[in-house]
């Protein structure tokens, strides 16, 4: 029995934004492995952008590096216990 | 048209110093001979690699950034495809945003927290 009246905007609260505009980050480094690891689960996998709230722009440069630091090993492609 | 590019490779760690010198000292020289300007050079030494490369869990890390004609690049790769010391290699062309941050890098503009936030 779901609580009527409840107001359900709990997540409306920390607005999300997107790191890169704010801090006017231009370019996101691929060889920065550790930088690039707030984009990536324990897994290895990228991060959504509604979990980050990158704007689309960034998240494809992010995606772009991530991929690359994979090829030349900073990043493992799959893992268990990354972080 | 000279334009900017940056490339990482691998060696492979089996090597004695001396063989990964002049290992390193090749690719320069073919780089400076085919015209290209050698901006910045870097060794990162001997890093655990994230997944093991042909049964190796170890490499020697060197990145050479340099300006030259889109031509050149595919001569470095042909030679990086075919020396075996190399496990891997990746090339990449730098935009201006590319290049501001590797000048910021290299004037140490970044300490140790900084790091995300003044890129």
């Amino acid at each position: 029995m779901t609580l009527v009246n409840e107001p359900v905007n709990r997540d409306q609260q920390k607005k999300k934004y997107c790191r890169f505009k704010k801090n006017g980050i231009k370019y996101i480094d691929y060889k920065n492995a550790d930088f690039l690891l707030a984009f990536v689960n324990e897994q290895g996998k990228l991060l959504p952008r509604r979990l980050t709230g990158t704007s689309l722009k960034y998240q494809k440069k992010v995606a772009q590096a991530v991929k690359r630091a994979r090829h030349i090993a900073l990043l493992p492609y799959v893992t268990d216990s990354l972080k | 048209m000279l334009k900017n590019y940056e490339t990482v490779f691998i060696l492979t760690p089996v090597l004695s110093d001396d063989q990964m010198k002049d290992a390193v000292g090749k690719y320069e020289s073919l780089l400076t001979e085919a015209g290209a300007e050698i901006i910045n050079k870097e060794m990162w030494g001997l890093k655990k690699l994230a997944y093991p490369i042909i049964h190796k869990s170890t490499g020697f890390y060197n990145l050479i950034e340099f300006k030259a004609d889109p031509t050149v690049v595919s001569t470095l790769e042909v030679e990086f495809k075919r020396d075996e010391k190399i496990m891997r290699f990746l090339t990449v062309a730098l935009d201006k945003h590319a290049l501001a941050y590797n000048e910021k890098r290299r004037s140490g503009a970044f300490n140790k927290k900084k790091k995300e936030k003044a890129s």
